[in-house]
């Protein structure tokens, strides 16, 4: 492909796109900070994404409205992470297992009620969906306003959590609670914060997200439905986690990295280049792939992350 | 004076143990109260249940004369009660004022006022002399300094009773008069302050009143102006101990391990050991005194082909060795207790008869054509469960779940009844009480008199005082002086350890006659 082809591929419809396409990832990711922060690594993003999309869809179609909607997608999510809270927090289960068969019980519940309730048809149900709300004034700034403040609601909801996530997590109390419980859980009990609580309240939070995010996928971007329509999503969630450090911002940065791989996946599929469709779909996850490599290493990770907690046991 | 604590008939279980055993005790406001006891005694149980970490079965504590239920460290940190683990509870990736503040509630909850809370923390750390910067991430300070913050961070909630569980054991001596100065002042500030130890001279030296457990119960409540050392060694053992062994004179042999200008990284990539050289003879034991962390894993590494050594040379024998060949360096006579039993030593999941085989496991008479003959392994390991005195409930039992002092002798029947030339032992008393820690240094001394040359790593100074012939000192992965053991200076030592003083090169003092 030309040189210029590819600059031509540059054009603001592509940066409107990488938001669009990094604010689900970005979403979850930050979820995913708080978890992985509070020593829990939540294999099960792609459930909880699953989840919120379908239950989005439904709670959409049930009321009419795509508020309700993402509403429905977020207590789905909590729903989830509620029960992968469940199984690795007080019940010690494995958390790579866990979130392992979490994936594949969602994929095949989702597919199944989506039969049982929308039927089999040619074309997928069509809901209220999400639509972009322009912000007045904002929008009007060169370049940037088109790219920023045209997107849907939940897009801005997710620059909003951006800002407060980053900030609570190094200038609250709440979010020094939450690191320590990650870091050495023994040492926050002593000083009597209780590490099972705060490790179910960020897998509660990580949830929510979780399924907002889900719902962007359904609701904002195709008002509908479509099995495994998470693709791979939350994994790549996963991998911002890493590639940003455990920090939300950072986490956030790397969201925006994968959410161009996928808007460039879209633009060159619509130039209809030379090149074959797979190795475009293949081009998120090859970066996600490379960037998992370049950024490995343990340093920032925290260190009773997988590590079960359990309350009576003296060192 | 009123009684602060007094804790009645305090009851606590773990399966298969009674940690304690209906213990009483009274603790006086302003005392500085050592609780002495050996390993096991269940010192660390019984705070653990003061500071509601633990739900003791039966007992009752009252603070003030009033009955209290303490069900969790946030009660215990209500009633003022303040607990330095021995086990330091600290973040190290965070700052010292964000472990200060951890779970406290801040003015403007829930914002993170970090400014605020760094002056507080310079004011405590300027009353009390506990020389701290608030800025500084606790991973980049020395064990003294976490101590410091351990004590901070109690004095910020306020605590009026502080408990220090053995907080001495991981100090150099210079440090421990720091920390005993602190204790003073916070005496006279009107703190109460609980003293765990199992040291009898610090007790006598920083206590009012002492309380000996033995075996989870109370033998007795002494002031230490009514006591000497030897009278509570005997409550605390229960016999009369000696920990002065007679050595068998020994004309040092020819050498078995020589390091020659040794330098070496640790695995986060700074320099550990730099240009070290010893010896070690036939017949005699040579100690590597120092305080944790100063290199001595890294050298016990290098001399078992563990790590890569990037300047000098180590010989075994009179050969040199070559790195990654540890199974060679064994091979030739090498015997090691490694630091850490439960990482390096045993495998915890493996039964007795398994660990006890584990270097020896593909040679005769374990292994036969490929297989394992059971039935030499059964007498094997019987013979050593009955040379080594191991208390174990059957060959058969797993390792992991025999009390320390019987795993450390199932390491030490491994190594030594291989009849080794040399013996690499890391600190082969950590944690073991005074009948097992006996037992060991008996063995060593059998092995030196039968003509190996043992290197031991300590640091315990009183371990390398009462069993080596000739000592160096290890500071920051060098050496800093290197005496006979007859004619060393503790105080010399001391300096030496603290990284103070450095005896010039050469000046190995004449061997006493
Ligand atoms: N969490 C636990 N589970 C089982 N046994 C324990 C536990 N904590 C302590 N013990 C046992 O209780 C006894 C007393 O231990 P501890 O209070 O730590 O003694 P000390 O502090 O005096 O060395 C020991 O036999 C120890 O093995
Ligand atoms: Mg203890």
């Amino acid at each position: 492909m030309g040189i210029e082809v590819f600059l031509g591929l540059f054009t603001v419809e592509f940066f409107y796109a990488t938001i669009r396409m990094a604010s689900p990832i970005a979403l979850a990711a930050l979820g995913e900070v708080y978890v992985e922060k509070a020593g829990i690594l939540n294999l099960g993003i792609e459930a909880t994404m699953l989840m919120g999309a379908f239950f989005g869809v439904l709670g959409s179609a049930l009321s009419g409205s795509a508020f309700v909607g993402v509403l429905t997608a977020m207590a789905a999510g909590m729903l989830t992470g509620l029960l992968f809270g469940f199984l690795v927090i007080t019940m010690r289960a494995n958390q790579i297992v866990t979130g392992a068969a979490l994936n594949i019980a969602a994929l095949g519940m989702t597919s199944f009620l989506s039969r049982i309730i929308f039927g089999v048809r040619l074309l997928p149900v069509q809901v209220q969906g999400i639509k972009p709300l322009p912000i007045p004034f904002l929008k009007d700034i060169p370049g940037l306003g088109k790219i920023l403040f045209e997107q849907t609601p939940l897009v801005y909801f997710t620059y909003f959590m951006v800002i407060v996530m980053t900030y609570a997590l190094y200038r609250t109390t709440w979010g020094l609670k939450i690191r320590s419980v990650g870091e050495h859980p023994r040492a926050a009990e002593t000083l009597g914060i209780s590490v099972i609580r705060w490790r179910y309240g960020c897998v509660l939070l990580g949830g929510a997200l979780g399924g907002i995010a889900g719902s962007i996928l359904s609701l904002a971007q195709l008002s509908t439905f479509v099995d495994n329509m998470i693709a791979g999503r939350g994994f790549i969630a996963l991998a911002a986690v890493i590639f940003g450090r455990w920090n939300p911002l950072g986490a956030a940065a790397a969201a925006l990295v994968f959410g161009a791989a996928d808007a460039m996946q879209m633009r060159v599929q619509a130039f209809s280049l030379n090149l074959p469709s797979d190795f475009l779909l293949m081009l998120p996850y090859l970066i996600t792939l490379i960037g998992v490599i370049i950024f490995r290493g343990r340093a920032a990770a925290p260190v009773a992350l997988t590590k079960p907690y359990e309350k009576e046991a003296t060192a | 004076m009123e009684n602060t604590i007094r804790l009645e008939n305090i009851v606590k279980h773990f399966p298969g143990v009674c940690a304690n055993d209906h213990i009483s005790l009274t603790i006086k406001k302003g005392e500085v109260h050592a609780l002495l006891g050996e390993n096991g005694a269940g010192k660390t149980t019984l705070m653990n249940v003061l500071y509601g970490l633990l739900c003791p079965d039966f007992g009752q504590i009252f603070l003030n004369g009033e009955a209290v239920e303490i069900r969790s460290p946030k009660e215990a940190i209500e009633h003022g009660i303040g607990m330095v683990h021995q086990h330091f509870m600290l973040i190290p990736v965070f700052t010292v004022t964000e472990n200060v503040v951890l779970g406290e509630d801040m003015p403007r909850e829930p914002l993170l006022d970090i400014q605020q809370a760094e002056q507080r923390v310079k004011e405590i750390s300027h009353t009390y002399g506990l020389d701290v910067d608030p800025k500084s991430k606790v991973w980049h300070l020395s064990v003294g300094a976490q101590q410091r913050v351990e004590i901070i961070k109690a004095l910020y909630r306020n605590a009026k009773i502080l408990i220090l569980d053995e907080p001495t054991a991981v100090l150099t001596p210079s440090e421990v008069d720091i920390l005993f100065k602190v204790l003073r002042k916070l005496v006279e500030e009107g703190l109460t302050v609980i003293f765990i130890s199992h040291k009898l001279q610090e007790v006598m030296e920083i206590c009012d009143r002492v309380t000996v457990l033995r075996n989870g119960r109370v033998v007795d409540t002494v002031e230490t102006s009514e006591t000497n050392q030897s009278e509570l060694a005997r409550m605390m053992v229960g016999r009369e101990v000696f920990l002065q062994f007679d050595k068998e004179k020994m004309t040092a042999g020819e050498k078995v391990l020589e390091v020659k200008g040794v330098s070496a990284l640790s695995d986060r990539g700074v320099a550990a050991l730099q240009n070290i050289s010893l010896d070690v003879h036939c017949g005699e034991i040579v100690g590597i005194a120092g305080v944790d962390g100063n290199g001595q894993c890294e050298l016990v590494d290098a001399i078992m082909g563990l790590r890569k050594i990037d300047r000098g040379s180590i010989l075994i024998k009179g050969k040199k060795i070559k790195e990654n060949n540890t199974r060679e360096i064994i091979q030739r006579g090498v015997s090691c207790i490694p630091f850490d039993r439960h990482a390096e030593g045993l495998v915890k999941s493996f039964s007795l008869s398994e660990v006890l085989m584990l270097k020896e496991w593909n040679n005769l008479p374990f292994t036969r054509h490929y297989l394992f003959d059971f039935n030499a392994i059964r007498s094997f390991s019987e013979g050593m469960v009955r040379e080594y005195d191991i208390r174990a409930p059957g060959i058969e039992v797993k390792t992991g779940n025999l009390s320390g002092g019987n795993q450390q002798k199932v390491v030490l029947a491994r190594e030594l009844s291989r009849k080794p030339d040399l013996i690499i032992a890391g600190q082969p008393t950590r944690g073991l009480d005074v009948g097992a820690t006996e037992y060991v240094r008996q063995r060593l001394l059998a092995e030196r008199a039968r003509g190996a040359g043992i290197l031991l790593i300590s640091t315990e100074l009183e371990e390398i005082l009462s069993i080596s012939d000739r000592l160096l000192v290890i500071y920051e992965g060098q050496i800093m002086g290197e005496m006979f053991t007859a004619n060393a200076d503790l105080h010399d030592i001391g300096l030496m350890m603290a990284g103070v003083k450095r005896q010039p090169d050469g000046q190995i003092k004449e061997m006493p006659v």
